[in-house]
């Protein structure tokens, strides 16, 4: 294989793994802080949604990143109102999420569709974007794949270095001991939801607004849900997710290379069950795999919270 | 003045009654305020939708022929979810039921008897079960997360079908349309009361919910499904084996989610099409927790949530609501059951601050 169909096939990958890197990456910070939200397809779905229509409507496509951050946010904090402070069953409040996002996505999308935009700007920095090979790769990238990236090392960071990602891990660990020394134990919690929402909503905006510049009822088509499934893969570490990501994007993209090189003759739909049955072979290899007990979920994930009087 | 939040020893009775009803009351309103911001006329949408359907037997025909596969696969996921099993695949495993009784039929187009359609029935179920049977096998020996599992199993069982339906069972004089032949007399339900499409599926899922009532009240079985899922470490010091509780939600909702599949496509739709509902398997976890959990009250809230097709359909046409409406307003019923529901288990008490806490 030579350079000029490596490097598009690269690129590919790289759009295919970032709107997974977004929504996984906020909910690895929500599941750290002891919350499971099962609704990222859902806000994925609000994000795309919106910021698609703050584009068509404002032609900026930084406004419609951040509308598209906003709309996640806002439906994360309907999860959180209901799970945090009503204490909800958080798993059937996160399917409710997630039932009320398709709707409503799509009931607000039934008029952008057909409606083109411009696909986000590339970087494109003169001496650098057209090296051979890593130019395009490097520094031939839009916005939201660099923004990925840098929240990808912030929340490493955060997490592992920072006061107070020891808080929020300290929340997701042992929910009464870091209220009883003092800590919001809630509100840490209302803040890792919502940071979580509105990375579901960028990687919403990363498929409408970047990698198919157009609205498509649905079109996430399960993305959030193997997101979720990255959280789990990664253990909960930013690194691993990063490494996750664009595994997955990679796969996803050599079927559709294999599919489109005409060298093997199965039908296009077996190849798309790729990524979903890869979904599946991943979850049981570190479920069952020898450092099972090493990758422990966060002790509180999922467990509802209400400070004793 | 402090807002005081203590649960309530036990949920209380009235107020769990209740709730679903204040739930879609409130529903209703955020409805009206929505049609107005879409500019619908919001009275004759309501009209279309809660009054309409009943007005003609054709139309009560369609809630109840669309009430029945939601009833069934709401049962069968209301067992898992009772014992803390979450079976979110149903879609799939009704796909599955389909394909399955299909391939029956199919086989055997050119022939007629009265032992085909039970054949296909059985097929329907052990399609749906096998279905199941992945995920559950998963859970039950790896550990997997069934959540996951059992979803992306509902994507293959989507691109299985239409690999089908495009590929080796398309009807060859079908003009090239993905779809199957048309299944014969002997395949096909037939229709139980003239004017209406009402056929044995109706009847089925009644009897489907008493069953499904005297397993969970009166059996043994029952009894450690809802210990397993209210008091988990009591059942394991009991000595429940958590697995048989795994392998028997998966495999009553899957088999319930194939029969559902196998009754759409002998029924209303007479072949294998590539899309075979509108998302039944994932309304149906709205149903379950609507009806608590409970056979009787998913009886009741499958029925709510067919008007709401069929209702929804209506307010299409005739008031150009648009097709998603359904589906946000299910979404939003089941975020005010949950919210809802806090009333029934905790005490909201306005103290003062000064008050001795006991």
């Amino acid at each position: 294989m030579t350079a000029d169909l490596l490097v598009p096939m690269f690129v590919t990958v790289i759009g295919a793994a970032t709107p997974l890197l977004f929504a996984a990456l906020g909910e690895l910070v929500t599941e750290r802080s002891g919350v499971l939200n099962l609704g990222v397809e859902g806000m994925m779905l609000a994000g795309a949604v919106t910021g698609f229509g703050t584009v068509v409507a404002t032609g900026s496509h930084t406004l419609g990143m951040v509308a598209a951050a906003v709309a996640g946010a806002g439906m994360a904090l309907l999860f959180a109102v209901l799970t945090l402070s009503l204490l909800a069953n958080q798993v059937a409040t996160g399917l409710a999420l997630t039932i009320f996002g398709i709707g409503l996505s799509a009931l607000i999308g039934a008029r952008y569709v057909g409606t083109p935009i411009p696909a986000m700007p590339k970087l494109d920095l003169p001496g650098f974007t057209d090296l051979p090979v890593l130019g395009p790769i490097l520094f031939g990238q839009d916005a939201l794949v660099y923004l990925s990236l840098a929240a990808t090392a912030g929340v490493a960071w955060f997490l592992s270095r920072s006061r107070a990602g020891r808080i929020l891990r300290a929340c997701g660990e042992s929910d009464i001991s870091a209220h009883s020394i003092g800590y919001h134990v809630i509100r840490i919690r209302y803040l890792a939801v919502l940071f979580g929402g509105a990375l579901s909503g960028l990687g919403g905006a990363c498929l409408s607004l970047s990698v198919t510049p157009m609205w498509i009822e649905g079109m996430t088509a399960g993305r959030g849900w193997i997101a979720l499934a990255l959280v789990a893969f990664a253990s909960w570490r930013p690194g691993r997710l990063l490494a996750g990501a664009y595994l997955f994007g990679g796969v996803t993209i050599i079927q559709l290379y294999l599919q489109g090189s005409g060298l093997v003759q199965i039908p296009a739909q077996v190849m798309n069950m790729l990524p979903y049955l890869a979904t599946i072979a991943l979850l049981t290899v570190i479920a069952g795999g020898a450092w099972r007990g090493r990758l422990d979920a966060p002790a509180c994930l999922g467990k509802p919270f209400s400070p004793p009087s | 003045m402090a807002i005081r939040i203590e649960k309530r020893a036990a949920a209380s009775l009235p107020l769990l009654y209740a709730t679903p009803l204040l739930a879609l009351g409130l529903t209703l309103l955020a409805g009206v305020v929505l049609f107005l911001a879409l500019g619908v006329d919001a009275g004759a949408a309501l009209y279309h939708i809660f009054i309409e359907p009943f007005e003609t037997l054709s139309s009560i025909g369609e809630v109840l022929i669309k009430a029945a596969p939601l009833v069934m696969i709401g049962i069968g996921l209301a067992i898992g979810f009772r014992a803390n099993v979450w079976n979110i695949g149903a879609e799939g495993q009704l796909t599955l039921g389909a394909v399955a009784s299909g391939g029956v039929a199919l086989a055997f187009w050119h022939e007629t008897g009265v032992w085909i359609f039970p054949l296909m029935v059985l097929a329907g179920i052990l399609g749906g079960m096998a279905w199941a049977a992945i995920p559950a096998f998963l859970k039950a020996r790896f550990n997997v997360n069934e959540i996951l599992t059992s979803l992306m199993l509902t994507y293959v069982a989507a691109l299985f079908l239409s690999t089908l339906v495009y590929g080796p069972w398309k009807d060859p004089q079908g003009f090239n349309f993905p779809q199957s032949r048309m299944f014969n007399d002997s395949e096909t339900l037939s229709l139980l009361v003239e004017g209406t499409r009402i056929h044995a599926g109706v009847p089925a899922a009644i009897v489907i919910a008493l069953l499904a009532y005297v397993l969970l009240e009166r059996t043994v079985t029952g009894f450690e499904i809802r210990v397993a899922g209210l008091a988990p470490a009591a059942a394991r010091h009991a000595g429940f084996r958590e697995n048989r509780l795994v392998w028997l939600s998966f495999l009553v909702s899957g088999g319930l989610a194939g029969l559902a599949g196998t009754l759409e496509v002998a029924g209303p739709i007479g072949q294998l099409v590539p899309v075979i509902t509108p998302g039944y398997g994932f309304t149906a976890i709205i149903v379950a927790f609507l009806g608590r959990l409970h056979p009787i009250g998913i009886l009741a809230s499958g029925l709510l949530m067919a008007l709401t097709y069929v209702g929804g359909e209506n307010a299409q046409i005739a008031v150009g609501l648009p097709r998603a409406a359904t589906g946000m307003f299910q979404g939003l019923l089941l975020f005010f059951l949950l919210a809802t529901d806090f009333l029934a288990r905790y005490r909201v008490r306005i103290a003062a601050r000064a008050e001795a806490r006991p």
